[in-house]
């Protein structure tokens, strides 16, 4: 196996890659109205948010004048208008979960915590968005318009809640709801006490949507309800939380006790027998809003990783300029500290990691949109069925799975295997479309949370590392320490990495989603076939090994016979869960600079040394391949091996060869002698046991994976090669003379 | 004015001035190194013009605001999702090449033609608003050629106030040396008005302004023909960009006043 591309100098990256570029990777590039709101809150991102954080704007706890003030800039720039639809005069229709990661991606390039104070208005209105009545949507989308001058209304989410009551576990509800009043004509009045922890915005909250229980015999269950700062009771803002993050962002512990009318559930309800009955749990409404709400924080780890490899270039390459032994010229004054191999190759692991990461929240957002579209469809088609809520539409899904597997082999298929008339039957049908989608979004939303915001914090930490000590100084260029410590709380806040593992070791065992995979795993290999630098090959075997290993822990058990795979046991279902979203991730990078090949040319700017930034991105994914191979490889043989028991000297001795034997026959198969160990035992003459553990492990029954091993370990060829490629792109690689936001 | 003006502004776009700028021999001849791969902003003292037409057209009832710009049209698109948000205009394109080294000549003739070719060009009240120079080049010739062709014989450059008078007429400030402006009045339209910076900040983005402009924007894009700039008349001997050194320095707790006496000390050496 050689790689030919060492010979010739293949073209190679001449700028960091621009609006155009990203435009057609994460597919926005037919979206004008997009691309405004892109540039819009730039601006913003990149003036009064930054300058406020160079003015040390995030050294206090307390909520400031500097930081209500950008509130003012998002409502002038269209960011806070973007939740309107253009019924209230908005220029955005639903969906918009691209909208958002769009906004959050520009916000978060400078600061987290600006992102947050702009996005958690969009969490406080989701459970309405989601599941509220005509009229409560419209209400609040109305009093939300910034046009509405000082009857503004801006909202908070009230979920957590002081220890011990909400946190991961979203089901021990502390906060109450009781019937107050209720005359038999008038509308039912509650109250309703809620103690929050950690509540985003709560200094410039005018509504509350909170999460409460039924206190009370006369209501069922649990629900969400809107509490409004006039309200009749208590409505204190409570102690400011003493984060060290986030720091633009407001969070609060609110102590709310209000009195409001039942209209304020979200949702409505219905009264049967003198209760009142919600439409909507909690728990119902949470699930709506997380699966949108996680994808857009996803989408803020990466857009800082990506926002690191400008001022780190720039640094490494003045390290040492101006002193009086560096000499104009020279190589030392020239590329500074990327003379040196190892600051360009973890460079290069910052980037693959965030162009990875920002594929993969890109994607979910643009499924979501999709999947928002069509569930309304679905919905639609059930009603009219007369089928409503959500067991019914889990059985009319469930019924179609057949179909939804059959989809997925009919769309893979090309030339005369074609079965058009089926396949346009099935996808004539949204339920089938929807259960597909469906599949994926359980995975990929949970899954990008979880992996851009974890793997994203620890690569985060590790653009601050090639800073040097400026790194963790507050002069550091592109704030990189700030983002790193945001990058903690984007892994905690909307449900901490143990809630996506949670709800990943449930979804990705789902028969539909598994189809799906198998099918991804084929288009890779055929996508190497194309483009053999892209690592394609190498997530491929990854994947074969990954399905091959879910499989067998379903099944296996552990050395005292328990089952592996079960919902309690999270030292394997949790690890699993990661390496799966290492593949997801890499995936569609791959996919995305796929369709930079093929729509770049199209677009005369993009088509300008679209060869070289082609090259240097399909290194990227190659290194970014083999990294996430290594981590699935590592994790898989630890899960399928590590719970079996290490053989020990006192088992029986089968398969022990006497060393004498093994020198016999080294004569008939050379080579036998070094891979004895590990095949099989051999016992010295004159020491009854080696010195080591046991035995060697054997493989009978694991010789699928042992192959899948073998195979991946050769799969890695080359990609050191791209990685070196790559980081000489680094040393080439024109940047701005300065950072365009200040420091 | 009953019918309002008709402010046509000739606009290019540039390299970011952020980004570095290195002369590069091309096969279409001089040109800058990665040029098309760097983002791009609207020539900036054509968009002091652009600010101030806006201005003047929201004072002066029954007024309109056109943007011509001669520019690769797939880079001025992407200048125009920041630009389209800043003021109302109709935006005429022309896709040729961008930068500072095409004939200033050339580039006027294609205004020219463009400019003409507006179907509901009201020359009678026509001012003609542009840079006094570019940024990407400084010889500021292009809009006086621009104005003989079109015939508008009255002209200003380094304008940076116009007022109307209650009589209709205009009042020009034009900047003159030593940071002194030159007040001129002129009978009125058709009048040619290179711009210096104007007194305007840039105004901020609103997406409700850009999607008003995109319903002309993308269309005229789509439509915009390429345009010949033959350079046929045109060498360069020589090509050198100003020699500068740029040295960035962070301070954090010096005032204003402090900064300014420590570069004037830096001048006097
Ligand atoms: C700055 C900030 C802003 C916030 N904004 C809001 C907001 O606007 N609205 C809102 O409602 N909330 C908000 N939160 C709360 C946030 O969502 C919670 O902190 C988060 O969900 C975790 O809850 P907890 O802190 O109680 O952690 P815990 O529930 O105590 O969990 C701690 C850790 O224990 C482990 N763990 C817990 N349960 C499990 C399990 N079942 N399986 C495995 N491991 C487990 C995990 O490692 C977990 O990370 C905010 C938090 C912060 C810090």
């Amino acid at each position: 196996m050689t790689d030919n591309a060492t010979s010739a100098a293949p073209k190679t990256l001449q700028t960091l890659p621009g609006d155009d570029i990203r435009q057609i990777m994460w597919r926005f590039a037919d979206r004008y109205d997009l691309q405004m709101i892109v540039q819009s809150t730039r601006a913003v991102a990149r003036g009064p948010v930054a300058r406020l954080v160079a003015e040390g704007g995030r050294n206090t706890h307390e909520w400031t004048e500097g930081k209500a003030e950008l509130f003012k800039h998002y409502d002038e720039a269209g960011i806070t208008g973007a939740i309107l639809e253009p019924e209230q005069g908005g220029l955005f229709a639903s969906p918009k979960n691209l909208l958002f990661g769009l906004i959050a991606y520009e916000l978060s390039w400078v600061d987290a915590g600006a992102a947050t104070a702009s996005l958690a208005s969009n969490l406080a209105f989701a459970p309405i968005h989601e599941k509220g009545t005509e009229e409560q949507k419209n209400h609040y989308l109305n009093a939300m318009n910034p046009e509405a001058g000082d009857r503004q209304m801006r909202g908070s989410f009230a979920l957590t809640e002081p220890i011990p009551y909400v946190g991961v576990d979203t089901g021990t509800l502390g906060g109450k709801v009781r019937v107050a009043e209720w005359n038999d004509e008038g509308e039912p009045m509650l109250q309703v006490e809620k103690r929050g922890r950690f509540i985003t915005n709560m200094d410039t909250a005018s509504y509350v949507t909170a999460a409460v229980d039924s206190d009370d015999e006369r209501i069922k269950g649990s629900c969400m309800i809107i509490l409004e700062e006039g309200d009749e009771g208590l409505f204190d803002r409570g102690a400011p939380t003493l984060k060290l993050v986030h720091q633009l962002s407001s969070t609060r512990d609110p102590i709310l006790n209000l009195k409001v009318p039942a209209s304020r559930i979200i949702g409505g309800y219905t009264i049967k027998d003198g209760v009142i009955i919600p439409n909507f749990s909690h728990g119902e409404i949470i699930e709506a809003v997380f699966r949108r709400t996680r994808a857009t924080v996803g989408v803020m780890t990466a857009a800082k990783l990506l926002s690191a490899i400008e001022p780190v270039i720039r640094y490494q390459r003045g390290r040492f300029r101006g002193g009086a032994s560096t000499r104009e010229g020279t190589s030392r004054y020239e590329m500074g500290l990327q003379q040196r191999e190892d600051s360009l190759h973890r460079l290069i692991d910052i980037w693959a990691t965030g162009e990875a990461a920002a594929s993969f929240g890109f994607e979910t957002v643009r499924l979501l949109d999709d999947y928002d579209v069509l569930e309304k469809e679905v919905d639609a088609l059930l009603a009219e069925q007369g089928i409503r809520g959500g067991r019914g539409k889990m059985k009319a899904l469930r019924a179609v799975t057949k179909d939804a597997i059959k989809l997925i082999g009919l769309r893979a298929r090309t030339g005369e295997s074609r079965d058009e008339a089926r396949q346009a039957e099935l996808e004539g049908n949204p339920l089938v479309r929807f259960l597909l989608l469906d599949a994926q979004s359980n995975v990929i939303c949970p899954g990008s949370k979880l992996w851009n915001t974890g793997y994203g914090a620890t690569m985060m930490r590790e653009a601050l590392s090639l800073m040097g000590g400026y790194g963790i100084t507050e002069d550091c260029p592109g704030f990189l320490a700030n983002k790193w410590m945001d990058a903690q709380l984007e892994a905690t806040y909307e449900g901490p990495e143990a809630v996506q593992r949670r709800q990943l070791s449930l979804t990705m065992t789902n028969e539909v989603f598994l189809a799906l995979f198998e099918q991804w795993t084929r288009d890779m290999r055929c996508v190497a076939s194309q483009h053999p630098g892209t690592g394609a090959c190498t997530l491929a075997t990854a994947m074969k090994m990954w399905l091959w290993t879910l499989r067998h822990l379903k099944v296996a058990r552990d050395a005292n016979n328990t089952k592996l795979y079960n919902t309690p046991r999270q030292g394997v279902t949790f690890p699993l869960a990661d390496a799966l979203c290492w593949i997801l991730a890499s995936r569609q990078y791959i996919l995305d600079v796929l369709e930079l090949a093929e729509k770049g040319p199209e677009n005369p700017v993009v088509a300008e040394g679209l060869e070289g930034t082609l090259n240097f991105l399909m290194d990227l994914g190659h290194v970014q391949s083999a990294r996430a191979a290594g981590e699935v490889g590592r994790i898989c043989a630890e899960l399928v091996f590590g719970y079996n028991r290490h053989p020990a000297w006192d088992d029986d001795a089968r398969g022990c060869y006497g060393e004498a034997e093994v020198e016999g026959l080294e004569g008939v198969m050379p080579g036998l002698e070094a891979m004895a160990d590990g095949k099989a035992e051999v016992l010295h003459p004159d020491s009854a046991k080696p010195c080591k553990a046991g035995p060697c492990v054997h493989f009978d029954g694991y010789e699928a994976f042992t192959q899948f091993r073998t195979k991946m370990d050769g799969c890695l060829t080359g990609s050191r090669l791209a990685k070196d490629r790559a980081a000489h792109a680094l040393t080439q690689v024109m940047i701005p003379e300065a950072l365009d936001y200040p420091m | 004015m009953s019918n309002g003006y008709h402010i046509v502004v000739c606009a290019g776009i540039v390299p970011d001035p952020l980004q570095t700028l290195e002369p590069v021999q091309t096969p279409q001849g001089w040109g800058l190194k990665n040029e098309m791969m760097l983002p791009a902003v609207l020539d900036p003292w054509a968009s002091h013009a652009l600010y101030e037409a806006a201005n003047l057209a929201k004072n002066a009832p029954g007024s309109k605001v056109t943007l011509v710009s001669v520019a690769p049209k797939a880079k001025l698109q992407q200048v125009m999702m920041t630009l389209a948000q800043k003021v109302p205009f109709e935006l005429v394109a022309a896709d040729a090449p961008a930068g500072g080294f095409t004939d200033a000549n050339d580039v006027a003739a294609v205004l020219a033609e463009a400019i003409q070719a507006i179907p509901d060009l009201d020359m009678a009240n026509l001012l003609l608003f542009g840079g006094w120079e570019s940024a990407s080049r400084g010889a500021g010739a292009t809009m006086q050629i621009l104005g003989e062709m079109l015939g508008i014989t009255e002209q200003f450059q380094g304008v940076d106030e116009i007022t109307v008078t209650a009589e209709g007429k205009l009042q020009i400030l034009e900047r003159i040396e030593g940071g002194r402006h030159q007040v001129s009045e002129c009978a009125g339209a058709p009048v040619v008005l290179g711009w210096a910076t104007g007194n305007l900040p840039e105004p901020k983005n609103n997406p409700q302004v850009g999607m008003q402009n995109m319903r002309t924007v993308m269309p005229s894009l789509q439509k915009a023909r390429p345009a010949a700039l033959s350079g046929e008349d045109l060498n360069y001997a020589g090509i050198e960009v100003p020699k500068a050194t740029r040295e960035t320095r962070i301070e954090k707790n010096m005032s204003a006043d402090e900064i300014a006496q420590e570069i004037v000390a830096w001048i006097k050496g």
